[in-house]
């Protein structure tokens, strides 16, 4: 343990001493400095399993975190996120970006009302300087308490009943998009249904200090619903069938862009739903009221790769079709014709929609829902393009997610 | 609801298959009807609820071959159909060890490596060689198969493709296919591996359903059944489906609901309507008649042939060729509900074993003794069984914290000497629990509740003629253009407008829905 813990050496997240016990595969990720488990057994298909079919834990402690506070709380996130923050009501979550002054997406996560003049704010990449910037003139504090707070991702089918058998708190009646304070064997937490997956699930925030036994409460909780601890692995596979996007895989923020193109509006992400131009001047907001008027260049749209197509192009090297057995990120060029129309980010063989997805960004021209475009695939070591039917995502959406 | 007295077609027996037909005959705009006897579809694909609170597959239990084109045709994910993988095979032995096969490649060749250096090696060869005999007869298995004694124009041109097919083969995997075909499960894999169990376990394969054992010729080419569902599109399809086998059948049903097809539950056929050797509709039990232009018959063939027509539409060698098909039932199922998980001797802490199949398999002469009784007409003493316990992959099967599990037995002859009644068929069940027992101690007194199912009960319930789970046997003789009857293993049948889309039609067996999309194909050609 001294050994992670030093200078040199990425941090394990507060459920280290757990996860480091059940993770055989050795495989590790790194996320924000930190190493959480790319998947605990040696293959991860039954991690992605247990996301769709009974529940999967998810260690996301890497996440940052940052609590705002103050009478101007609400004001001031009014200000610098894209959703309208005033009609949010306490207990209730937000999924925003936020933007810079030219409208380009610089990070995006959730936004907890905990309390009038309480919020928390998840976000990727460390925003602690861009907040206190912003929030001149505001009565807020904004603290991070990234490291101080661990949080669980329990998501799937039978997530509910789990938490059920931890908890007296009215797990039922939490909505999706709601968070409420909670105690799971006498450990405060909050709780929130919310998720990275399009599952029902739910995210569990809690003292760094109080981890471990909230990590032990669930699992043998949840032995009876088939609880997995799941990785990286398994839950980039989720994200992409439930069109979530990935900062620094889907899009690159604003902040670190070395050039003006390698940026992305919130509207060319597919999240122009999260604008609201109607609330008033926000960080970005005349530029992104430009945009609406005037239309996005770019649009990010779901691909279905077609199977036939797949199968004529191994079949002529005399394979069948060999798919990534784990999500891709690299850029693939898409075509349209003769000309390329865009690039996709991620992709990955979903499993439980037996179809071949991936997400890309799309020239508008090509990125209506039923247009015919071609990816690149390399079969032998040779580039060849398949053909793929743009399609609206998510590409999974259970009822379950809402109800 | 009500229903109409015509349709373009109708589908007699709502299993998967007739199910997957009706589906494709809706899909192209036909009116289709579904009539099944039982109160649920899915025919030998069903989950029910037989003891409060815990679901069992009661007969068919895994889905390994259902093909990728009716997935994606019918997109049955979107109504439902969730596979979820199935990763290890494990063999507990009678000394206490196991053989483990596992998810990842590594793991496998240590744990074989532990029995058999050499054997560690040659699996993969010899994975590498099915792989490639697989890839070559794919295209079989998805072709309506031509009559080879036939000059019509189809036909011909059919066979030449095939023997195209066939001389694109290196000699070595064309001669490792002739062996396939003709030798016996055991032999083929001598020629490959020494652990007694790796052959055991392997060779079952080649033996399920049918009524032979691993030392019968023909045996071995149903190895690379297995191996068929590695390469086809919806790779790492082979493996139980949430909510049990009966959430497949659903979701073709619900597929073939939003084409437009009627389907009637508790609707018994009594015959098919012949006109001038011409099909027109079905009777029911009730007396009520329903006509169409087409009728498709989802049963076996037996069944189809002798029962639903009078033979006097049929032609003599027709008839004679359905009477001789081999249909003997041989396996029988035990499905229990647990108050705890079976602790195995060999792996007595729970663990991955618990999530995938458990094979009663330790050798091949245990295999070939279980044979030998049901040989002479006696279900086997220490019978071979394929086990799984569902509510480990999917927790939704049973009450928190309980179990049910799947125990697929052979042998169960259908002609047991002296006959199948409930204390012959208690025995061969209290049979099953010995043998398990040897192996996890604590599995009797964790037994809520159990179901015995013989080939007796397979015939009475769901209606396999002598409960026969692939509509007549699987053996050579019996396959591709054989199957059912040389001359009419189209989907077609002696009378017009009358086909067959039951598995005892190509390629046959297992859940696969082949068989109800060809015919559908072939009725949709015919149509004119």
């Amino acid at each position: 343990m001294e050994a992670v813990n030093s200078d040199a050496m990425l941090k394990g997240t507060p459920f280290h001493s757990r996860t480091s016990a059940l993770c055989q595969s050795q495989n590790w990720r790194r996320w924000s400095g930190h190493v959480v488990a790319g998947s605990y057994e040696l293959t991860h298909d039954r991690e992605y399993f247990a996301i769709r079919s009974s529940a999967a834990l998810i260690d996301v402690s890497p996440l940052h975190k940052y609590m705002i506070e103050g009478p101007d709380a609400a004001r001031f996130l009014n200000r610098v996120v894209t959703r309208d923050v005033s009609g949010c009501a306490q207990g209730q979550v937000l999924y925003t970006p936020w933007c810079d002054e030219e409208g380009k997406v610089i990070d995006d996560g959730t936004l907890a009302r905990l309390g009038e003049e309480k919020f928390r704010l998840t976000s990727a990449e460390p925003n602690l300087l861009w907040l206190h910037n912003n929030a001149l003139g505001f009565r807020v504090t904004v603290g991070d308490v990234s490291e101080s707070t661990a949080a669980l991702a329990l998501q799937g089918p039978t997530s509910r009943e789990i938490l059920r058998c931890v908890t007296d708190a009215d797990v039922g009646g939490l909505r999706f998009f709601r968070s409420m304070a909670a105690e799971v064997k006498r450990i405060p937490v909050t709780i929130s249904r919310t998720g990275y997956t399009g599952d029902l699930g739910y995210e569990i925030w809690v003292d760094g200090e109080n981890a471990e036994p909230l990590w032990d409460a669930l699992i043998e909780a949840g032995g009876p619903y088939g609880i997995t601890p799941a990785g990286m692995l398994a839950l980039d596979v989720a994200r992409i069938e439930a069109g979530l996007i990935l900062i620094d895989v889907d899009y690159v923020p604003a902040h670190r862009a070395l050039i003006e193109d390698r940026k992305s509006s919130p509207f060319e992400l597919g999240l122009g739903w999260t604008v609201k131009l109607d609330k008033g001047s926000f960080v970005g907001s005349t530029a992104l009221l430009k945009e609406q008027r005037n239309g996005s260049d770019w649009q990010l749209r779901g691909l279905e790769i077609e199977w036939e197509s797949l199968e004529t192009l191994y079949a002529d090297v005399g394979l069948p079709p060999q798919l990534p057995t784990i999500a891709w990120r690299t850029s693939v060029p898409v075509y349209g014709g003769r000309h390329q129309v865009g690039y996709a980010t991620s992709g990955c063989w979903s499993p439980i929609l037996k179809k071949y997805i991936a997400l890309a960004h799309l020239h508008s021209t090509h990125a209506r829902t039923g247009t015919k475009v071609e990816m690149e695939v390399t079969v032998e070591h040779r580039r060849k393009r398949a053909v793929a039917t743009v399609t609206s995502t998510p590409f999974f959406n259970p009822e379950r997610k809402r109800s | 609801m009500s229903y109409s007295a015509h349709y373009d077609a109708i589908v007699i027996g709502g299993g998967h298959n007739g199910l997957v037909n009706a589906a494709y005959l809706a899909r192209a705009g036909k009116s289709v009807l579904v009539l099944e006897r039982r109160h649920l579809v899915g025919g030998a694909a069903v989950t029910e609820e037989i003891y409060p609170g815990f679901k069992y597959s009661v007969y068919s239990y895994v889905v390994s071959l259902l093909r990728p084109e009716i997935i994606r045709e019918l997109d049955l994910p979107s109504h439902g159909l969730e596979i979820l993988p199935l990763e290890s095979t494990v063999t507990p032995l009678p000394n206490g060890d196991y053989l483990g096969r596992w998810a990842d490649h590594d793991q496998t060749r240590r744990e074989l490596y532990r029995h058999s250096a050499k054997d560690a090696e040659a699996y993969d060869d010899y994975g590498k060689l099915m792989y490639h005999l697989a890839f070559a007869v794919k295209p079989i298995v998805a072709m309506v198969p031509p009559d080879p004694t036939s000059l019509s124009p189809r036909d011909l041109l059919s066979l030449l493709k095939l023997g195209k097919h066939f001389r694109s083969l290196g000699a070595t995997q064309f001669y490792a296919l002739v062996k396939l075909m003709t030798m016996s499960a055991a032999d083929f894999l001598d020629e490959w591996f020494e652990t007694q169990a790796l052959k055991a376990t392997m060779s079952a394969s080649g033996i399920i359903g049918t009524f032979l054992g691993p030392r019968s010729p023909g045996t071995a080419y149903v190895l690379l059944h297995h191996y068929l569902g590695e390469i086809d599109g919806s790779f790492r399809a082979w493996g139980f489906a949430k909510g049990g086998t009966g959430a497949i059948s659903e979701s073709i049903a619900g597929a073939a609901r939003r084409f437009g097809a009627d389907i009637r539950t508790e609707a018994s056929v009594a015959r098919v309507l012949v006109r001038h050797g011409r099909a027109t509709g079905v009777a029911l039990e009730n007396g009520d008649e329903i006509t169409a232009r087409v009728v498709v018959s989802g049963l076996d063939p037996k069944r189809t042939f002798l029962k639903l027509i009078e033979s006097e539409h049929l032609p003599d060698d027709f008839v004679d060729s359905i009477r001789r098909f081999k249909i003997r039932g041989s396996s029988g199922k035990v499905n229990l509900s647990l108050s705890e998980l079976p602790k195995f001797t060999c792996l007595p802490r729970d663990g991955p074993h618990l999530r995938g199949a458990i094979s009663i398999s330790p050798s091949v002469d245990y295999l070939e003794r279980a044979y030998d009784d049901a040989k002479y007409g006696n279900f086997s003493r220490r019978p071979y069984m394929d086990i799984i316990i569902p509510s480990m992959i999917d927790p939704g099967m049973a009450p928190p914290g309980k179990h049910v599990m799947s125990i697929f037995v052979q042998y169960a002859p259908s002609d047991l000497e002296g006959g199948w009644n409930e204390t012959r068929r208690e025995a061969f069940g209290d049979a099953v629990i010995d043998t398990l027992a040897q192996y996890a101690p604590n599995l009797p007194g964790a037994i809520l509740h159990r179901q015995v199912i013989t080939p007796w009960d397979l015939e009475r319930d769901i209606g396999l003629t002598q409960g026969n789970i692939f509509h007549g046997e699987l053996s050579l003789h019996q396959l591709f253009f054989l199957r059912p009857a040389p001359s009419w293993a189209d989907y077609r049948t002696p009378l017009d407008n009358f086909y067959q889309c039951g598995s005892g039609t190509h390629p046959g067996g297992g859940i696969s829905g082949t068989s109800g999309r060809l015919a559908a194909l072939r009725v949709l050609k015919d149509w004119k």
